[in-house]
């Protein structure tokens, strides 16, 4: 006998939404605590340490003009995503793999982008604990730097990984049943606009101030 | 999918665009201000203002929060509520180590 989830294309009588999209928000909601506790970190240790001892992003060597570009990047893939979405809601699967693909292929962009800027940092012997040198005490910069974006970065490449699944066989499904994948797609893109939203703060926390 | 449904969606791309635009502009923006070498208090609050509001756009476009089910909206209300918590509880341990504003 098979189990079948209800409410995946028609919306719950009571909320009013799919069950998975009501638990995409629950699940969003916990990723908001959980970088939001991570941001609150932040302002404790930024406000616990003398100005002095505190580097702007500049000069903890981070690079403004590719953090930029990859924010833009990352800006791009949003639009890609929300196009794809409104191309199956248009009845348009080449459209879909397009803009899907794109999104895809924008994700493994920031995701170089950030490799080279962590490896630039590795080689020159600055890593997640290593103190600000400026500093007459040592500050957390680099591992708050690290801990925020590598978590990031964990995001995009669970959002990259599930955005293949969905493009080469979940998008099987446009076969049997048109809405249920639409309803598929709208879940990995809000998703994928949270990690967006997260790098919206995260760059000019990090890179800026 | 019927033709208004379509031209619907269509109505709905050109707000995709313009929010794409907006967000691209504000993130030059931003940098734009960093370069100024305003008061860092002053500095840090112009930068999360216009976050705020990139990730307002965003939330309320791409993920059609500004027309999505009350319940989604509840949800939100309530993270929002511990979040606020979550950030007033480092004000708390400043005491003692000289003001926060101004810097």
């Amino acid at each position: 006998m098979s189990v079948v989830i209800p409410y995946q294309v028609e919306p719950h009588p009571v909320t009013g939404v799919t069950s998975g999209k009501l638990g995409i928000w629950l699940f969003l909601a916990s990723e908001v605590m959980l970088f939001g506790a991570l941001f609150s970190s932040y302002v404790l240790l930024r406000v616990g340490a003398a100005v002095e001892n505190w580097p702007t992003g500049v000069e903890a060597g981070l690079n403004v003009p590719i953090g930029t570009a990859n924010t833009l990047v990352l800006i791009t893939s949003s639009i890609t995503m929300v196009m794809a979405w409104a191309s199956l809601k248009m009845d348009n699967l080449a459209a879909f793999r397009r803009y899907f693909g794109t999104t895809i292929a924008l994700g493994l962009v920031f995701l170089v982008v950030k490799a080279f800027e962590y490896s630039d940092k590795f080689g020159h012997h600055i890593f997640p604990a290593t103190g600000w040198p400026e500093a007459g005490d040592p500050s957390v910069f680099y591992g708050l730097y690290f801990t925020l974006t590598g978590l990031h970065a964990l995001h995009v490449i669970l959002g990259i990984l599930v955005n293949l699944w969905l493009l080469f066989f979940g998008v099987a499904l446009w076969k049997t049943d048109k809405e249920r994948l639409t309803g598929r797609i709208e879940i990995a893109g809000l998703y994928w606009h949270f990690v967006d939203l997260v790098w919206i703060f995260l760059f000019p926390t990090l890179y800026l101030l | 999918m019927s033709e208004s449904d379509v031209e619907h969606v269509r109505q709905h791309i050109k707000v995709y665009v313009t929010v794409f635009v907006a967000l691209a502009v504000l993130t030059v923006v931003t940098v734009g201000i960093s370069y100024l070498h305003l008061p860092t208090g002053f500095a840090i609050t112009l930068a999360m203002v216009v976050a705020t509001v990139k990730a307002g756009l965003v939330a309320g476009y791409f993920m059609h929060l500004i027309s999505e089910e009350k319940v989604i909206l509840w949800v939100l209300l309530l993270c929002a509520a511990f979040l606020f918590v979550l950030f007033i509880l480092p004000l708390g341990t400043q005491i003692g180590n000289g003001p926060l504003w101004p810097l």
